[in-house]
């Protein structure tokens, strides 16, 4: 008899089942890793210490600080109110004595491993192919990208975690987004999920994971994936994943917390297996070409509100919703977003501040300057990658341009961290929501890749990277 | 955990689509260290102008909004980020059900552990529903029934465990916990 083919998720689900699902009651799934991070878990901390608990493992908690964390320059908790507000201030002092009270190492203000939780995991190679990962955080669907089930969790959740390192679920659907086709010069892996998010709509993955499948998927960098696995939950999905290969082992040969020696070489083994069986059947498929993909924006106040950068803004047919968007953001149907002045440029974010991200845009601002009118915030995912980019020198690029160079941290991406888009203000947003006041009260965001937000800062308004391209 | 067998309650509208968990608490009020209060900041930047007053006709400031605790609201609501805030500020406020035609996942799983029912009904149910704001509405989680004063009704769907555990009133982490044996059999088989 042959056994039935499997989903690359249907594997790792399999493998993590602690106690089997019943019509009456979810699966019991096993948690190899849980990220922690100031903002979602107080109240589960709180949960542990009326409960009388602990924190089962330890070791296998990730914590560090990105949310409420300033980008200039701390090394000491006490500097925090010279930088920070007090809400913000709090936070962070209650997470360095919640991971101190359960024995959890925390990459805190003086660890140079320290930056946004998405950014660092992989980095450190605690993302491994195979592991179950969960974090208070919808994005960490990101680490699907070296073929780990990763998903966002509320903050009971991070309790029950932290408590049991289990969590109840019943098992999601698959979706394959087949993906064929290469990237043409100046649009980058952004520009595909942002693709993706307008064919399927910002519900189109719910109660699914995805696996990104097909013919493009092997010319993908890691980064690359990264970028594509992070906004899988702007489509709804839970998760998003890559089968790892070559290059998923690549990337993590010799990070700190990948395994050495032996242990490489049974790990490598055992990833191997990690794919799709020839006669899987998903739930759902869905096929996305990118041979004719041009740089993507978003013209309206959810991800899936997205067009060609050359394209004109839709039309809303009497969709309430729509024409409130429109509305908001202040663009017309009918009209381009091409030339449309805006007031700030953000590169950073768990979407797009690798050192790659940094690269993209390093290239087009390279020996030119940033418009004067136009606020200019580059911010890297880590201290790590805020290393690597000094060393080949990008802040340089930066900085000569006209642009802020920051410590690492979410930053602008969602605005309580003193970084903001200030009211009625318009940016081009390397990172992952454009919702309403998401970049502070009021303010108006457009997304798009590296490339496009650097070219749209040298020109002071929204514009076509690729006239950057071929020179 | 309290006990959530029936309930009605007259219906408030909040139409748009795709409402985002962002509008539902925005992020600058996340650094608040309980749940207690968090009902303020339900919808604050739709709900009060840049000098803090109430914007009349937002649906939480209308005199309805105080007596209403099932809220009607357009499609894929609680999109967008994890936090439990959203689910907590609507709780503290005063609600204990929300209908929709669907329900982003990680906003409908916090829900149910916070005693919040998202109710998914089909579109037919849900424009009725639009269409007579205010219409008195009884929800029976036993059946998974919930029926207009009008006598229109409809069965909707909620995850067993979760149901069973609301209407018994039994805390989730408490039966994880029950199930150490299992998952110290786990550890040990790694
Ligand atoms: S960078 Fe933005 S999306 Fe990513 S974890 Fe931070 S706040 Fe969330």
């Amino acid at each position: 008899m042959s056994r039935r083919p499997k989903t690359l998720f249907e594997k790792i689900w399999e493998q993590h089942v602690v106690v089997p699902e019943t019509p009456d009651t979810p699966a019991l799934i096993y948690i190899d890793l849980h990220l922690i991070h100031e903002v979602t878990t107080p109240q589960a901390f709180t949960l542990l210490r009326e409960n009388n608990l602990k924190v089962r493992n330890p070791k296998k908690v990730l914590a560090t600080m990105d949310h409420s964390t300033p980008t200039v320059p701390v090394t000491s908790l006490r500097d925090l109110d010279i930088v920070s507000e007090k809400g913000p201030a709090e936070q962070i002092r209650n997470m360095v004595k919640n991971c101190n009270d359960f024995g959890i190492e925390l990459y805190g203000f003086d660890s140079d491993r320290r930056g946004i939780v998405h950014v660092i995991g992989p980095e450190l190679g605690a993302t491994q192919p195979g592991r179950t990962m969960v974090c208070g955080d919808s994005h960490t669907s990101t680490h699907g990208a070296f073929g780990a089930l990763a998903f966002g969790i509320g903050t009971t959740e991070v309790a029950h975690v932290l408590a049991t390192q289990c969590l109840l679920q019943r098992k999601p659907k698959t979706l394959s987004v087949n993906l064929s086709g290469t990237l043409n010069s100046g649009v980058c892996a952004k520009d595909i999920i942002l693709k993706i998010i307008g064919d399927i709509g910002v519900d189109g993955g719910t109660g699914h994971v995805i696996e990104y499948r097909g013919n493009t998927v092997s010319s993908l960098s890691l980064e690359q994936r990264m970028t594509i696995c992070n906004m899988s939950i702007e489509g709804g999905a839970r998760a998003g994943m890559f089968a790892p290969d070559q290059s998923t082992f690549e990337y993590l040969e010799n990070k700190p917390m990948s395994p050495k020696g032996d242990h490489w070489v049974q790990a490598v083994n055992k990833w191997s297996n990690l794919v799709t069986d020839v006669g899987a059947v998903f739930d759902k498929e869905v096929d996305i070409d990118i041979d004719a993909l041009k740089p993507m924006v978003t013209f309206g106040t959810n991800p899936g509100m997205v067009m060609s950068i050359d394209a004109e803004v839709p039309h809303h047919n009497g969709n309430q919703s729509f024409k409130q968007a429109l509305n908001y953001m202040k663009v017309e149907s009918g009209k381009p977003l091409l030339e449309k002045p805006i007031d700030v440029v953000f590169i950073g974010s768990c979407t797009n501040s690798r050192l790659s991200d940094l690269q993209d845009a390093a290239d087009i601002l390279k020996d030119r300057k940033v418009a004067s009118n136009v606020r200019t915030l580059v911010v890297p995912g880590s201290q790590a990658v805020k290393a690597e980019a000094e060393n080949l020198a990008l802040d340089q690029i930066f900085k000569k341009a006209g642009a802020e160079w920051r410590e690492s941290g979410c930053s602008m991406c969602l605005g309580m961290n003193g970084d903001t888009v200030g009211e009625g203000q318009l940016a081009i947003s390397t990172s992952n929501r454009n919702f309403e006041g998401r970049q502070g009260k009021g303010s108006r965001t457009i997304l798009a890749s590296p490339k496009t937000a650097a070219a749209s800062a040298i020109s002071g308004f929204v514009q076509d990277p690729r006239i950057y391209e071929d020179q | 955990m309290e006990k959530i067998l029936k309930f009605s309650s007259s219906t408030i509208n909040l139409a748009n689509e795709d409402i985002d968990t962002d509008q539902i608490v925005p992020a600058r009020f996340l650094t608040l260290p309980s749940k207690e209060g968090i009902g303020d900041c339900l919808f604050y930047d739709w709900r009060f102008d840049k000098f803090g007053n109430p914007i009349e006709d937002f649906f939480l400031n209308k005199p309805e909004a105080k007596k209403s605790s099932i809220l009607v609201a357009g499609n894929n609501f609680g999109c967008g980020s994890s936090r439990e805030h959203a689910p907590w500020a609507l709780v503290d406020f005063g609600f204990k059900a929300i209908i929709s035609t669907s329900f982003a996942d990680i906003f409908k799983n916090n829900s149910l552990k916070n005693g919040l029912i998202p109710i998914t009904v089909s579109e037919d149910m849900h424009k009725t529903l639009l269409d007579n704001e205010g219409i008195e509405v009884a929800v029976d989680l036993e059946s998974l029934k919930l029926e207009t004063e009008t006598g229109k009704s409809c069965s909707f769907p909620m995850e067993s465990f979760s149901r069973y555990c609301l209407i018994n009133g039994i805390d989730q982490l408490g039966y994880i916990i029950s199930q150490e044996l299992e998952i110290t059999k786990y550890e040990n088989a790694q």
